[in-house]
């Protein structure tokens, strides 16, 4: 299951067979996609945050989805997961059709997210966490729960499949214990294992390293190598351009809400366009205070927005 | 000083008509608020639905108990949807704002003279509860230990009302230890992260309004039998905010709280009610009149809720890691 | 800083000159009992009821006053007997049925209400109801007074729908207590006016002048001392509920359950302006609220002030990042706020009536009109509090005066279905 140390593992080489000659140009076909996207736009009143007119994720990859701050990355994936509704467009994971089905859904069909503000429920123990992930319970139906007998045996699978993921990952020592009581680092783990008890065959990370703690940084990288070992395909989110460079087979890239580039890590660090997206602000005249200020309250009106789950907005009205 | 008088009525409020009505109408917010993180400030509502809805069975359209009991909760589960459907959706502080707002509906359209000859204005319904009488096993004659002590018929309603609590206490003993219960508990935490998980948040939230406002309706039955009389202005919003201290009094997500919360609450309030009275009659306060004992009792409680909350927020039973006021 | 909010305070009691206080309507609470008596849609006054326990020992004795009202408060719940002394009708009045006598039953922290039918002498027959509609012009000829009152109510919720908006946008608390400071506005003048003996005028203003200052002690030492404890907005909303219950019956501690009005301005005569009839006082509260309310408005609009207040309203985080003090700002609101709810509570107090339960009653509307209008949006309040209030009053042309309320409660709840937001409320508040 694990990949061994030094030597390509076989996943990652396949990866990068299906990829092979595919040319760097965003929206450009790939051999066997697990999620298509076509058209999709999102705006918040005068300011459209996302506009992605196509976009493949290879099946058995891990793409990174990076892009400077207020590219529409979160947006992008709160559309795809359901989260938020998007204005136009469709998607379609697997060949179904996933535009307008509601997140709890999205979830079941094997795309499973976690959030760049991690939302380990804190009040509930490490188990208990890892336990709600887990699909078509008996004992989630409202008259099973009365009758023990009903769910107890699934509840023990359940149990013990939980297990052997906290070993993974390293939290089986804490599986009594509250999740508010974990650490950041910690809390991401958490959140990616309960991810996994869904079951899922698309994993989308939004911001997997957001601040831990870079002692756990390298055991996170591996995790996620892991899902790809294991028949899973990874999308994620992330700033690190190193960590992005290390472990991603393929990267896209966004930049005011449109799909600007994509292709290998290596190409991509040298597109001029990335690091245009990336850069462009510094290259031009120094900001007036009005664009500096605008920028300042999107940034704020971001981050507040995420940290209720909802993605950015802007104003809709005028005062 | 009367302390005989005093303590026998403060041990008859420990198990009395009020406790079980408010015990039942906590148990429900427990559940929605508790465990759930819903802020239904309408639970008062659920209660009057339900009286109202046997009341207007039996009085007015003279229909028999039984049916009375049928249409009180399902007009229970109707209130619940209506509220719910469109509700649900909408985040804690605008929930509790239109829940509030709709319990004041039903209230005064209750009371209104307009619709005085269904549900009998502010005077409310009286003769229903024959039916309900009628199955007292208890003959005739005064039973308790000592001084303490009911007539048949109020012995017969708290009997069916601790019979009532006892169930509803399990029925959340059995649904929070279950996977069910540990979505609502999820819910509370963070919505969005159960969403993830391929959990339909909406259905649960529903699924935990309707079990809290049937069970809050059951204290509505109890109630409107108890009296053998419903007026509209006992629904009122002070209603849901005493069980919501009582709540908070005894532990939220706490099987046992709201109804240990519930003895305390009545038994501090007819026990401080009783002895400032004593006090006032005896001359030993001089600085207010007996019918100002009524407003301080009601003092003391907006008091005691705002001091549970600064300093004892998981109440008097509750673990403080575990409290759940403040998910959003 | 402070001093600007001194001085906008004086202001706002400066304006309360050349007032007048109205009729009230009675009422009771604590345990009681009470009635309304009108014949032919007429009040009845000066008729005696009495009350007495169970047992037969009297209770309590009242007159009906100029509306028609009685009120007796009890020492506590139970039955109790009530005697229409029939002696005291007017000639060619008697009780429906010959039957003066009720027996109600008065239940805990409740006032209930008892029923006698006044019916023309020798007929026993028709119902005229505790309130039948009066007989009215027709239901267009109605309509200008009905806008004319929706905009007086409208305008009272609105000093107190800012307040409370504001402090919503600074602070996240949803305040239940904020009813609460509009009774204490309106008693506090009443114990100037009645306590001290001095004229209304005067005691309105030193009432608001208390109000911006309880408002500011408030945030100082209670709300401010919890938000930097780190207390939760849901804690903090349901501390306000605790909040509202102590100072609710510490009124009624305080005050009593009576309905009472100011020593001046009484039963003013009214008077016809095109096709509105209103009492003066009417006229110049509405003025006076108005004026506020433009001055509110100028304030916030133009004074460093004003601007961070809508700034830190606005977005807190991003204000605080930009250099404005938040604290300071919050503390100005909370001061203004107060000052607000105070002033509205005296003009509520004079053109209705004054009990320790008006603020309560009319918390609802508030709430209507912050979320209509956008909650955290100081305009949108005022936006939203004239709608409620027109919606209020000019519903009754179909729908019955009792459940006017109704109406607007059910439009808060419709509003909060489709619009979130609010009419000039920003989208990204929403969760």
């Amino acid at each position: 299951m694990h990949a061994d140390e030094g030597t390509t593992p076989s996943s990652r080489k396949a990866a990068l067979a299906a990829f092979a000659g595919l040319p760097s140009e965003p929206g450009v076909p790939k051999p066997d996609p697990i999620l298509v996207v076509d058209k999709v736009v999102r705006r918040f009143g005068g300011l459209t945050a996302v506009n992605v007119d196509h976009v493949e994720i290879q099946r058995g990859s891990i793409t990174a989805l990076i892009g400077p701050n207020g590219a529409g990355k979160t947006t992008f994936f709160n559309q795809l997961t359901g989260f938020d509704t998007a204005d136009a467009g469709e998607w379609t994971f697997n060949g179904r059709k996933m535009n307008g089905v509601p997140a709890h859904k999205v979830a079941r069909h094997g795309m499973v997210r976690t959030f760049q503000l991690t939302k380990a429920l804190s009040k509930l123990t490490v188990m208990e966490n890892m336990r709600l992930g887990a699909q078509g319970q008996r004992g989630e139906n409202f008259f099973n729960a009365l009758i023990p007998s009903l769910w107890r045996g699934q509840e023990d699978e359940i149990t013990e499949r939980a297990e052997k993921l906290l070993a993974r990952f390293k939290l089986d020592a804490k599986s009594e214990d509250f999740a508010g009581s974990l650490s950041g680092g910690q809390r991401k783990l958490l959140e990616m294992a309960r991810a996994l008890m869904v079951g899922p065959e698309l994993v989308m990370l939004d911001e997997p390293m957001a601040g831990v703690n870079p002692a756990l940084t390298q055991s996170l990288l591996g995790h996620v190598k892991d899902l790809r070992e294991q028949g899973m395909t990874v999308l994620f989110v992330e700033h690190d351009m190193d960590m992005v460079r290390d472990i991603s087979d393929w990267v896209i890239v966004m930049a005011q809400g449109a799909v600007i580039s994509e292709g290998p890590p290596d190409t991509i660090m040298s597109d001029p366009r990335v690091i245009d997206a990336y850069l462009g602000a510094h290259h031009d005249a120094p900001l007036s205070a009005e664009e500096l200020e605008e920028q300042l309250h999107e940034a704020e009106a971001e981050l507040q927005a995420e940290a209720e789950g909802t993605p950015a907005s802007t104003k809709e009205a005028a005062e | 000083m009367d302390w005989t008088t005093i303590f026998v009525t403060t041990v008859e409020a420990a198990i009395g008509l009020e406790t079980v009505v408010y015990a039942l109408a906590a148990i429900g917010i427990n559940i929605q608020f508790g465990y759930t993180g819903l802020l239904n400030f309408g639970q008062a509502a659920f209660l009057g639905v339900a009286a109202y809805g046997l009341a207007v069975t039996v009085a007015t359209f003279g229909l028999p108990f039984w049916l009375g009991i049928v249409i009180g909760l399902i007009a229970t589960v109707i209130l619940a949807f209506l509220l719910g459907i469109p509700t649900l959706q909408l985040r804690a502080d605008y929930l509790a704002i239109v829940t509030i707002a709709a319990a004041e509906i039903v209230r005064l359209v209750f009371r209104s003279v307009a619709f005085k000859d269904v549900f009998g204005g502010s005077d409310g319904r009286q003769g229903f509860s024959d039916g309900f009488y009628a199955l007292n096993p208890f003959p005739r004659g005064e039973y308790g230990i000592g001084p303490i002590g009911f007539n048949e018929r109020v012995l017969w309603i708290l009997v069916v009302g601790w019979i009532l609590i006892v169930l509803a206490c399990l029925l959340v003993y059995l649904l929070m230890k279950s996977p069910w219960g540990r979505v609502l508990k999820a819910i509370r935490e963070d919505e969005d992260a159960v969403r993830s998980l391929g959990k339909s948040v909406f259905s649960y939230k529903m699924q935990s309004l309707v079990l809290g406002g049937v069970i809050g309706c059951l204290g509505g039955f109890v109630y409107a039998l108890g009296n053998a009389s419903v007026q509209p202005d006992v629904f009122g919003t002070e209603l849901t905010f005493y069980a919501y201290t009582i709540v908070i009094l005894g532990g939220a997500a706490r099987v046992l709280g709201p109804v240990l919360g519930a003895a305390i609450f009545w038994v501090l309030l007819v026990f401080i009610g009783n002895t400032l009275s004593e006090l006032v009659a005896a001359g030993y306060i001089t600085f207010m009149t007996t019918t100002q004992v009524g407003p301080v009792r009601f003092m003391l409680v907006g008091l005691g809720l705002v001091l549970l909350l600064i300093f004892r927020p998981q109440g008097i039973f509750g673990d403080k890691r575990e409290i759940a006021i403040d998910a959003r | 800083m402070r001093r600007a909010v001194i001085a906008f305070t004086a202001f706002l009691g400066g304006l309360i000159f050349l007032l007048a206080a109205g009729p009230t309507t009675a009422w009771a609470e604590g345990e009681g009992l009470k009635g309304t008596l009108k014949f032919q849609g007429q009040p009845v006054n000066g008729v005696k009821i009495a009350v007495a326990a169970e047992n037969g020992d009297p209770v309590g004795e009242a007159t009906s006053n100029a509306q028609g009202e009685w009120t007796i408060s009890v020492p506590e719940a139970g039955k109790y007997q009530v005697t229409l002394d029939t002696s005291t009708l007017p000639p060619g009045v008697q009780v429906r049925d010959g039957n003066n006598k009720r027996t109600p039953t008065v239940y805990e922290s409740n006032v209930s209400n008892v029923l006698f039918a006044l019916v023309p002498s020798g007929q026993g027959g028709k119902e005229t109801g505790a309130t039948p509609a009066p007989t009215e012009p027709s239901m267009w000829g109605r309509a200008p007074q009905l806008i004319f009152e929706g905009i007086n109510l409208g305008l009272v919720i609105a000093l107190a729908a800012m307040g409370l908006s504001l402090i919503f946008g600074t602070t996240g608390l949803t305040n239940f207590a904020h009813g609460e400071l509009v009774t204490l506005g309106a008693l506090l003048a009443y114990m100037v006016n009645v306590g001290f003996g001095l004229g209304v005028i005067p005691a309105a203003f030193i009432a608001v002048i208390l109000g911006g200052i309880l408002g500011y002690l408030q945030d100082r030492l209670f709300w401010g001392w919890l938000r930097n404890r780190g207390s939760g907005l849901i804690a903090m909303m349901i501390i306000s509920i605790g909040v509202a219950l102590f100072l609710r019956f510490l009124f009624l501690f305080l005050f009593g359950g009576e309905t009472e009005q100011y020593t001046e301005y009484n039963a003013q005569p009214g008077i016809q302006v095109g096709p509105i009839i209103a009492a003066p006082k009417n006229f110049i509260v509405m003025a006076i609220e108005l004026a506020v309310l433009i001055f509110v408005g100028i304030a916030l609009l133009k004074t460093r002030t004003g601007k961070a207040a809508r700034a830190v309203a606005d977005n807190p985080a991003l204000a605080a990042s930009s250099g404005i003090n938040v604290d300071q700002v919050i503390r100005i609101i909370w001061t203004a706020g107060g000052a607000l709810a105070a002033l509205a509570g005296v003009m509520l107090a004079l053109s209705q009536s004054l009990k320790y339960t008006m603020g309560q009653e009319i918390l609802l509307l508030i709430f209507a009109g912050v979320v209509l209008g956008g909650l955290g949006t100081a305009f949108g309040a005022l936006v939203g509090s004239l709608v409620v209030g027109l919606f209020v009053q000019v519903s009754t042309l179909w729908i019955p005066p009792e459940l006017k309320s109704v109406g607007a409660l059910g439009v808060l709840i419709i509003v909060l279905l489709f619009r979130p937001q609010g009419i000039l409320g920003r989208r990204e508040r929403i969760g």
